[in-house]
């Protein structure tokens, strides 16, 4: 746990390095007096401070990766290993590049690039070919994050944006899976669930083979899929010890889980035979990873309760309608894509109430 | 026939969304998307005199080009429709809401040639639709239209804080915003087949 640190109440606050660069305005320092110290200072908020740094943020969130990596490791083998290590490599290059073609600092120390790439690298397919990390790596960032600024800036996840762009542009490679077996040893070619379910629904054919996966297999993760998706346990550690250090906040995972156990439960119950237990839809495809690591990325997620509530219904809603009846087998990626295009409005709408009176404060005047 | 009038609204709103997935009415989304207020105006604008003309033009299509035999003059009915329903929206505005007829700008009397309205009033056509599923088609299209140039100005809205590289300042920028929405927005495709 961190421990707040109060800094002495002096009248020009100190540069913290802290959380990424503003999204909200922030004050100018008043304008200190040259006057002996009085006895107490006025100065404006924030008044509590946490020793904490972007570099520590984005080590922690690796941190909370590793047990799904390292199991998604196991699972596929060296090749799974050169596919993250490529995207890793590939992201960090291609912000090298960016910030040094744009003049500004160099800030791969801080780690953040080398979360989009492993973040990338986990929803890839266990053999997908070198060049398909590389362009991913290169659209997450470049696209997604520096086109638009930089850390701090940018509206859509850059990870999800750089998967979302290879989802649409290569679907053969990008829905190719295997089977997993220890150390990638008997890869067998075979469908995940959700497509084997998706196949299923569109040559109407009830359920198919979807409903021969084994609730167990499924929640510690011996099931074909993305490197780092398939295990519900190791994701569900993660995303509880970024809750504990509270890097992440209850609401976006619970609001977003949530539906899509309601959402997929209802239909379940009108038909079992056509719709899969809300189980199933919780355990498979990149849901785990997507609520607790990328839906609650806090520069492309909205700021007050309320709002995060909203956002992850709607991630939660969306991913269940394109899950049960679109035509992309996981939905995820597109869910959180869309509902990040609606942050700003959301944001808009869903002011922090003033302290004590329990409303939204005035519009400020219209630029 | 409710269900099939809520595909076609579906399909109308999502799937095949006249902006992001047709790519019609392009100009007044990238041009009065700057802010919210007035993209709302924009879409209550189009809203109106894409419902109306496509109803108007499918009852001149019904009663008078097809009987008389005149498909020829199609084109040109269609637009004479749209420009007066535009000039009757312009008037009100400008009287009602001075701001908003400032806000909007060139960009009002330029619904006349959007794209996407003389696109419904001809898909409407093409497809021979009824009266009830013109009303609903139309009525969608609107909504989706509305839908893509108010989360476009809203991202605009955020990005007028951010520290946007030199040369992807002013519609660049837009533009690369525009089509990663338009990204996200093929993620309803299939939902609805044909």
């Amino acid at each position: 746990m961190d421990e707040p640190i109060e800094t002495p109440p002096t009248a020009t606050p100190p540069q913290g390095e802290a959380k990424p660069p503003p999204k909200k305005p922030t004050k100018k320092p008043p304008k200190s007096d040259p006057a002996p110290a009085p006895d107490y200072v006025l100065s404006s908020s924030p008044h509590i401070r946490k020793a904490i740094s972007i570099r520590r943020i984005m080590g922690e969130v690796l941190l909370a990766l590793l047990p799904a990596t390292a199991f998604g490791l196991y699972l596929f083998g060296p090749h799974a290993l050169w596919v993250l290590s490529l995207c890793v490599a590939g992201s960090v290059a291609t912000e090298v590049v960016c910030q040094r073609w744009a003049g500004t600092r160099v800030t791969i120390s801080d780690g953040s690039a080398a979360l989009t790439g492993l973040l990338l690298g986990m929803t890839l397919p266990p053999q997908a070919p070198w060049w398909i990390c590389l362009i991913g790596a290169v659209v997450a960032i470049g696209l997604g994050k520096h086109v638009f600024g930089g850390l701090g800036y940018n509206p859509y996840n850059p990870a999800l944006l750089g998967r979302v762009v290879l989802l649409i542009s290569f679907p053969a490679q990008m829905t190719a899976y295997y089977s997993p077996g220890w150390w990638g040893v008997d890869a067998v070619t075979s469908a995940t669930p959700l497509g084997l379910l998706q196949e299923a629904r569109i040559r109407s054919m009830g359920l198919g083979e979807a409903t021969q996966l084994s609730m167990s297999d499924a929640f510690f993760g011996f099931m074909p899929g993305s490197i780092g998706e398939t295990s519900t346990l190791a994701l569900l550690a993660g995303g509880l010890f970024l809750l504990w250090r509270r890097h992440i906040t209850w609401d976006i995972p619970v609001a977003m889980l949530g539906t899509v156990a309601a959402g997929s439960a209802l239909f379940w119950w009108i038909d079992p035979s056509r719709y899969m237990p809300p189980q199933f839809h919780l355990m498979t495809g990149g849901l785990m990873l997507a609520a607790f690591f990328m839906a609650t990325d806090m520069v492309t997620s909205p700021l007050t309760t309320r709002g995060k509530l909203i956002f992850g219904f709607g991630c939660g809603l969306l991913t269940v309608i394109i899950r049960l009846w679109g035509g992309y087998a996981e939905a995820v990626s597109f869910a959180i894509l869309l509902m990040n295009s609606a942050v700003p409005i959301i944001d808009k709408y869903t002011p922090p109430r003033l302290y004590g009176t329990g409303k939204p404060p005035a519009q400020g005047p219209k630029s | 026939m409710a269900g099939e009038l809520a595909l076609i609204a579906v399909s109308a709103i999502f799937v095949n969304n006249f902006v992001l997935a047709r790519f019609l009415g392009i100009c007044p989304f990238l041009g009065v998307s700057r802010k919210i207020e007035s993209a709302i105006g924009m879409t209550m604008a189009v809203l109106f005199v894409m419902t109306v003309a496509s109803v108007v033009t499918w009852l001149l299509e019904r009663l008078i080009l097809v009987p008389f035999d005149l498909q020829y003059l199609r084109t040109i009915t269609y637009i004479l429709v749209i420009a007066s329903l535009v000039q009757l929206v312009e008037m009100v505005v400008q009287k009602t809401s001075p701001v908003l007829y400032q806000a909007l700008g060139i960009f009002l009397p330029l619904i006349t040639t959007n794209c996407a309205i003389l696109g419904v009033a001809i898909l409407v056509r093409q497809k021979s639709y009824g009266f009830l599923e013109t009303l609903t088609f139309s009525l969608a299209a609107g909504v989706g239209f509305g839908l893509a140039l108010v989360l476009l100005a809203g991202l605009r809205e955020s990005l007028a804080l951010a520290r946007i590289p030199r040369a992807f300042q002013g519609n660049a920028i837009v533009l690369v915003s525009a089509g990663i929405l338009s990204l996200a927005f093929m993620g309803f495709s299939g939902l609805v087949r044909g």
